[in-house]
């Protein structure tokens, strides 16, 4: 009965800190990076998803942890330098509909 | 007494003939003229200002309720703007505008050059651009040891990589720089003695090696350039024949910067081991990105690069053996760190930097390694599927992040400046800025055409998917478009043969 609860804690866990650091990953203003820190998120959790061991488990969520609290940080480093988009980014061409007119973008951004 | 009473007065009506114009606060007029402060409203930000957004709404909500229809739907007669529009200018300009959310930052596809720092880098060296700027070689005080600590921890990663130990680590500038201590350093300790004087290496080298070898020929030595065969590796059959009793360092690259071939180093390393000839390799292009042993390859100095494993620019490292032992003449002399080798103070940020990337290399490098054969292999495939385009360099023995690509019929140099969008080079950043053909691929004996017509695409950690996608359309793209203006596409197509054609003279 507690190691099916204390498994139960450990998977609600890992799953808030999976929603986390993609949350944070999503946060480079830079492509590659945010592309990076999304796709190693998402590899990283699925390569260790039948880990069972509790020992184990619990050095890879510290692990995982320790890359929220970079994340965190070198977001906002990255947020501080924004350059302009790249080529692939957005994609959305032609005339505005709807009635939000999210979509037109500043280009102040970037050293010249 | 009666000044101030006008005076108040005064202030009290301007103040709400002001609010009156801005706002539709509701007013609160003085009714009497005596003790006039309590009178006037109270003066705040928000009743000096009018909220446009929550005015436009409000505006728009008694439209709807007057004429029962949106005001997006409407249209004004004769103008024909929206009704929207007339009620917010913003919103209008809005819907005229044309939409710019594509980037203009091209894709950078050239890693063979440099490639980014990894923010995990970044996050280990800013501790030490900030607070910890102690001196790594003081001795005395506690700013030095935390320097030294980082450093010294730094080195042991870079060791961990290659399979060394953390005292044969020193430190440089660059693959340039241990390059060029590494060649010289030998050749001149060696050479003092008068009876080593001969240094071998390959055509197909990085050109810090080769210019270093020419300044080595101007003191006297003798260099062998070997040629390499038309897949780029060397045969070893030149290399065992090339060697001579005064032969004193062989130097091959491991991985070429512009074709990606591998060159058989184990076979390289135990042939020079048995003949007692030091064996060096700049491994610029391959630390950190195919697993290489020092101690199995029988290495005796390796050139090392950190930016291009995604570590800050500006340092590198080299490995001397120490066991046998590896005696070089130091270029750089002063202080004695580093074992003498390389005196001056260490950067303890980029030492930390470099070590760091390294340890991501060691840790990642089957991860990274699987995403990049994928990448390269969609990208290759989908190029290669062009008719008349040819893959440079040996295709087994090959680093799957560098793809060297023909385009025939087609002027390379024309094709980079239409991929605009994409950051590309057609050879070395070093040579990027004349129009000579790649002398590499020169080496490999293909024709000044297909030489000039070549491009290189650098494929690493940060490539995605969509890119190498975006890619293959745009190259695709504007390959078929260049060949369409092109008068030698013309003739291809017609069946003629290029090399049967006689030019005549002007």
């Amino acid at each position: 009965m507690s190691v099916a609860s204390l498994n139960r804690e450990t998977a609600f866990q890992a799953r808030s800190l999976f929603r986390s650091l993609l949350r944070y990953s999503g946060q480079f203003s830079n492509y590659n990076f945010r592309e990076y820190a999304r796709r190693k998120t998402r590899d990283s959790f699925r390569e260790h998803q039948n880990t069972t061991e509790e020992r184990r488990v619990q050095e890879l969520i510290q692990e995982g942890l320790q890359s929220l609290r970079l994340l965190k940080r070198q977001t906002i480093i990255s947020q501080f330098y924004q350059l302009d988009k790249l080529v692939v980014e957005g994609q959305k061409t032609g005339k505005e509909t709807g009635d939000h007119g999210g979509i037109v973008r500043q280009k102040d951004t970037g050293w010249d | 007494m009666t000044s101030a009473v006008s005076t108040a007065w005064r202030q009290a009506s301007a103040f709400s003939t002001r609010l009156s114009a801005y706002s539709r606060a509701p007013r609160v007029l003085a009714t009497g003229l005596r003790g006039a402060r309590s009178y006037v409203s109270e003066t705040k930000v928000g009743q000096a200002q009018v909220n446009i957004e929550t005015a436009i709404k409000e505006e728009q909500k008694s439209f709807m309720n007057q004429s029962h229809m949106a005001p997006q739907d409407t249209k004004l007669p004769g103008s024909g703007t929206s009704g929207d529009a007339a009620m917010s200018p913003s919103a209008g300009i809005l819907k005229q505008a044309t939409v710019m959310d594509q980037g203009t930052r091209p894709i950078y596809l050239d890693m063979q050059a440099t490639t980014p720092l990894d923010p995990r880098v970044l996050d280990t060296m800013l501790p030490y651009l900030t607070g910890i700027y102690g001196n790594p070689h003081s001795r005395t005080h506690a700013y030095g040891w935390e320097s030294e600590k980082g450093v010294e921890e730094a080195r042991g990663h870079i060791a961990k990589l290659i399979g060394a130990d953390p005292k044969e680590i020193i430190f440089t500038s660059g693959a340039t720089e241990s390059n060029n201590m590494s060649l010289k350093g030998v050749a001149r300790f060696f050479g003092r003695s008068g009876k080593k004087n001969h240094i071998i290496t390959t055509q197909t080298e990085h050109k810090c090696v080769l210019d270093s070898c020419r300044h080595l020929q101007d003191e006297g030595f003798e260099v062998t350039y070997l040629p390499v065969q038309s897949n780029g590796l060397i045969r070893m059959s030149d290399l065992e024949a090339a060697m001579r009793p005064e032969t004193c360092i062989v130097s091959v690259m491991a991985v070429n910067n512009e074709i990606g071939v591998i060159q058989p180093l184990e076979e390289i390393g135990r042939l020079c081991r048995s003949k007692k000839v030091f064996f060096h390799t700049d491994g610029a292009q391959a630390v950190g990105k195919i697993p290489l042993d020092v101690n199995k390859l029988n290495i005796d100095l390796m050139s090392i690069s950190s930016h291009k494993i995604y570590g800050p620019k500006g340092v590198g490292a080299c490995f001397v053996r120490r066991r046998p032992r590896v005696r070089l003449d130091p270029l750089i002399t002063g202080g004695g760190q580093e074992r003498g080798l390389r005196s001056g103070t260490l950067a303890p940020h980029l030492a930390v930097g470099f070590g760091e990337a390294c340890r991501i290399a060691a840790q990642d490098m089957e991860y990274d390694t699987k995403h990049i054969n994928r990448l390269s292999k969609r990208l290759s495939e989908g190029l290669l599927a062009m008719e008349h385009t040819t893959l440079n360099g040996d295709p087994e023995h090959h680093y799957p992040g560098c793809v060297n690509i023909s385009f025939a019929y087609v002027e390379g140099e024309s094709l980079l400046m239409a991929l605009n969008d994409i950051a590309l080079s057609s050879g070395s950043a070093c040579t990027s800025a004349s129009l000579e053909p790649s002398y590499v691929l020169r080496a490999l004996g293909s024709s000044d055409e297909s030489a000039h017509s070549s491009i290189r695409f650098g494929i690493g950690r940060f490539t995605s998917d969509e890119e190498i996608d975006y890619v293959l359309k745009a190259v695709q793209a504007r390959v078929s478009f260049l060949r369409e203006l092109s008068p030698l596409w013309e003739l291809v197509q017609e069946g003629i043969d290029l090399n049967t054609i006689e030019w005549s003279q002007h």
